[in-house]
């Protein structure tokens, strides 16, 4: 009996030949016929003729994380053909290029092997080296739709879409199709066991990436400074806000631009920017990777003690150092958390989906200029350039952008005096003012100590009395983060806690687990400092596992740090190889634990 | 950083500006620096600047990093804002303030350590932006506040107060902005107010980046016989090359020059600036001949001062990036998105 809608294609080529745009098409396609659909790249750090891997997961069930199942392998890279066959799931399909026929004793018999003579083809149907290269790709498109039982006027559809007005495209690309289409059906049984089916769940859900979102959501936040440097997996943040910012930040009548992107010699001088911007009432951002925060790290600090909004993107990648930059990891929590030396700390967000990358960039700018602290929204590689399936996001006409303590012209002229750091409502947050506003609210931002008063000192009470103010608006802080998604399945003593893109793994882990009887409760955490609700849910829980993607259980320190939890209660499960988190590690580890008795 | 103020006794016959303003109007809290130390010289030039200019004081933003020149911001005019940044990246606030806000005048005052060692790299790109600032480098050879280690700009042999005289070549701010194509290039010393009032006010007008690199002798780690930044040795070495008078908008031009000798160069509000030069041979609108001037006069262990370069032709960075009239800052947040329903359209490219 045929499986469906329930499959995963790996596609295997070399960076740099165009398969990006053929594998975007066989996702949408699929996407096109109601079926729910994620993509994630396995990519290198290079340009061009090293190994990379497109993976596509037809979900019927709607599931995020990846699956370590892999049903098609299409093997088009000769340098990783053996590698990609071993990792073909026991009764899986190989599709490879046979214009260079493999040899039989590189077979396995627990798979099939099928050959598309896909090179041959293409040099036979197109001119030129390029064309005859990206048309490959297109050809093997057309064979995987064959053999999954894709709707091909769905293809044409799409075709016609990307190439609205170049119709000569259109016809080379089906060409394409056809040729890998045809040969498939006419020498394979098709469809296979496993294939797609027309669903109805795709309404009203997009496929987007993390960084696109994000980037969208900067744009509708009002941001107009933007400053970065450029850095793997954060670089397309900024890139979708140029992109948005080009097409809906024009002044009507001059045509010139409402909104500031600055290319950054480096990280210190990007944040000094965002900085600079936000001191004189901008909106402003960077987007940024691990590396970008260790060189940020002095300028975080200085806007946390003078007082400075900022939204700092931190797309986390695989550490330490330079590491493997076109991994995933969550392994700058505690960097982040505690970034800059002396006592600081700061305000994380972690969205779990690039549906929440987009509502998270536009509530970072609200905290940051409500809190006037740096804002730090923990991404990663997995959410921010992997394609996810996500509700569509709304933008709430009657959305009132919170602009924090910020005193006019008028309110200046009437105070009698004013003083930058005065808790005047008794919630930590003194009330600032910007430059060019009034000559009364002139004062001298520095990250020198300085009193209530905003002058320099180096007495001990005057300075104890602003870092201990610090701490009244890190409490203001907590109250006002968003509060942690949980779900108690059935009432019992052990729960899952996790954060960002672990979400995803645990959802589907927690069905899995759920299917043989183990159920536990669940929480995401979704902001540092922790609700008073993380620590009351872990407070009525015997066993909680802490499920993160570090090697160092930086969730779980944290937890212990900020949240004054029992650390005896947390068991941590950490997977940290660089490849995104599965709902098998999770249900495994959990079946494990409960094994060796750690479970209440 | 002093938390000392100023007694507010001011004399009813001082002169009063356009906007009503004395120079007294223009200072800040007392300065904590070292009697005598050149930079007090240089605050003093900059309130007389801006005093003269006619400068809103909350329209003034004064920038530092970190350091004895970086402390100066305080001492002069306290209803503008100040941001006194981290080690070497005052360059990198300026541009983001800048960005937000267009509108306000901005003024960075650095020394040699914090703009050409820590602070060498958001120096020469602020320059490359064309950035419209003021960028005044009180320049004295030496880390005072660590006491007294060379910088990057200490010449070959300078001897310091102990130990071995300087082996390693200067870093020279001018012929550093000279090669990096900055627009506003001058420099003076804190001892002859005469040339570096007008110097400042023309580099405050001035729409792009202006540096004032101004010889300012440290007077407790750098003054002694055998340093090239002593007062002694600035003195005696200090060459004008081309002086220059600040003219505002819509006034004549009233100084009587003589023919060949000054070049009037109209600033993009209408002020003008009427270059002197004090040198004929000189064309501080060429930098190939700027810089084979100023190599020479180096190598001849001459100190050249004045308006050596200037070039108006040359857009700041938000024309270069074509960025609105309107300080972003000040843009309404509802007007810098399209709507609920045009993000339904958007979002079809992703379905």
């Amino acid at each position: 009996m045929a499986t469906v809608n329930d499959v995963v294609i790996k596609i295997a080529t070399v960076n740099g030949t165009g398969s990006a745009s053929a594998n975007g098409l066989l996702r949408k396609a699929i996407f096109r016929m109601g079926i729910p659909v994620v993509g994630k790249n396995y990519f290198p750090s290079n340009i061009q003729g090293l190994p990379t891997w497109y993976e596509i997961r037809v979900t019927g069930d709607g599931y995020q994380a990846r699956s370590t199942r892999l049903d098609v392998m299409v093997a088009m890279n000769a340098q990783t053909y053996t590698r990609d066959m071993m990792e073909v799931s026991s009764g899986g399909w190989l599709v490879y290029d046979s214009t260079w026929p493999r040899s039989k004793l590189l077979n396995r018999d627990d798979i099939t092997v099928l050959g598309i003579p896909l090179s041959r083809m293409c040099n036979e149907a197109f001119e030129g080296v390029r064309a005859r290269i990206l048309m490959k790709n297109i050809a093997y498109v057309g064979a995987i739709s064959a053999l999954l039982d894709i709707d091909l006027k769905i293809i044409t559809g799409l075709l016609e879409e990307t190439f609205a007005d170049k119709s000569h495209l259109i016809e080379s690309n089906m060409k394409a199709i056809r040729l890998g289409y045809d040969y498939a059906k006419e020498n394979f049984v098709c469809p296979l066991p496993r294939k797609v089916e027309t669903m109805d769940k795709t309404k009203g859900h997009v496929v987007i990436d993390g960084n696109t979102a994000a980037g969208l959501g900067c744009m509708y936040a009002g941001a107009t400074v933007g400053a970065w440097y450029p850095i793997t997996p954060s670089t397309s943040l900024m890139d979708a806000f140029r992109d948005f910012c080009a097409q809906y930040r024009r002044e009507p009548d001059s045509n010139k631009r409402t909104f500031c992107i600055i290319q950054a010699e480096d990280e210190l001088a990007a944040i000094g920017m965002v900085l600079g911007a936000s001191w004189n009432g901008a909106r402003s951002f960077t987007s940024t990777s691990g590396p970008g925060i260790s060189l940020m790290s002095e300028f975080i600090g200085f806007a946390y003690y003078a007082e400075l909004p900022a939204v700092i993107f931190n797309v986390q990648r695989t550490g330490p150092s330079t590491g493997m930059p076109t991994r995933t990891q969550q392994s700058d929590i505690l960097s982040c958390a505690y970034a800059s030396h002396g006592d600081t700390k700061h305000v994380l967000l972690f969205p779990a989906d690039p549906g929440e990358c987009f509502g998270t960039a536009v509530a970072a700018f609200d905290f940051a200029e409500r809190l006037q602290t740096p804002i730090m929204v923990l991404s990663d590689l997995d959410i921010g350039m992997n394609d996810w399936m996500v509700p569509e996001f709304e933008w709430d006409e009657n959305y009132v952008p919170d602009r924090g303590k910020v005193l006019s012209a008028e309110e200046l002229e009437e105070v009698e005096s004013f003083y930058r750091y005065l808790d005047v409502d008794g919630d930590g947050i003194p009330y600032r003012s910007l430059p060019g506003v009034h000559p009364k609210g002139s004062y001298f931002t520095r990250g020198s100590g300085h009193t209530k008063y905003g002058a320099y000192t180096e007495d001990a009470a005057e300075y104890k009395d602003v870092v201990d103010r610090l701490l009244v608006k890190w409490e203001t802080a907590r109250e006002i983060l968003p509060q942690p998604d949980i779900e108690y399945s059935k009432f019992n003593r052990t729960a899952i806690l996790t954060v960002g893109s672990g979400h995803a793994a645990c959802c589907e882990g927690l069905d899995r687990l759920k299917e043989k009887n183990v159920n536990v409760n669940y929480c995401r955490v979704k902001a540092f400092p922790f609700r008073e609700s993380v620590r009351e849910f872990i407070d009525k829980h015997d066993v909680v596992y802490v499920v993160e993607q570090n090697r160092d259980a930086q969730l779980r320190t944290l937890l212990i740090l900020d949240a004054g939890v029992d650390p005896a209660k947390l068991v941590s499960l950490l997977h940290y190889d660089g490849v995104p988190i599965d709902a098998g590690f999770v249900a495994e580890k959990v079946l494990e634990e409960y094994s060796k008795g750690r479970a209440a | 950083m002093t938390y000392i103020a100023k007694p507010k006794i001011t004399h009813p016959g001082l002169p009063k500006n356009k906007l009503g303003m004395t120079a007294r109007d223009y200072e800040g809290t007392v300065s904590t620096l070292c009697a005598g130390c050149g930079h007090d010289s240089v605050t003093a030039a900059i309130i007389q600047a801006v005093f003269e200019l006619n400068v809103e004081p909350h329209m003034l933003a004064k920038m530092s990093g970190i350091g004895c020149s970086s402390k100066t911001p305080a001492y002069f005019v306290s209803q503008a804002h100040g941001f006194n940044s981290v080690h070497g990246r005052m360059p990198s606030v300026t541009t983001g303030a800048n960005a937000a806000n267009r509108d306000l005048m901005y003024i960075g005052v650095s020394g040699d350590g914090d703009s050409l060692s820590i602070g060498v790299g958001q120096f020469v790109h602020a320059i490359r932006r064309n950035l419209n600032m003021c960028y005044v480098i009180e320049n004295n050879g030496v880390y005072g506040l660590t006491k007294g280690q060379f910088s990057a700009s200490a010449d070959i042999g300078s001897k310091p107060k102990r130990g071995q005289a300087n082996q390693q070549e200067p870093i020279d701010p001018v012929s550093t902005a000279l090669s990096l194509g900055a627009t506003y290039i001058s420099r003076s010393f804190s001892g002859d107010k005469e040339q570096l009032v007008p110097l400042i006010k023309g580099a405050l007008m001035h729409n792009g980046f202006a540096l004032v690199d101004i010889i300012s002798p440290c007077v407790t780690f750098n003054d002694h016989e055998g340093s090239t930044k002593s007062y002694a040795h600035t003195r005696q070495f200090y060459h004008h090359v081309v002086d220059m008078d600040f003219v505002p908008p819509a006034e004549e031009i009233k100084a009587a020059y003589a023919e060949g000798d000054a070049m009037p160069i109209e600033l993009h509000d209408g002020s003008k600036i009427v270059l002197r030069k004090v040198d004929r041979r000189y064309d501080p609108t060429s930098r190939a001949a700027a810089f084979k001037y100023l190599r020479e006069h180096f190598h001849a262990g001459e100190i050249t001062t004045g308006l050596l370069y200037i070039d108006e032709s040359r857009k700041e960075m938000h024309d270069l990036m074509g960025n609105v009239d309107t300080p972003l800052s000040q843009l309404p947040l509802d007007s810098l998105h399209p709507g609920a329903e045009e993000l339904k359209n958007i979002l079809k490219r992703y379905s």
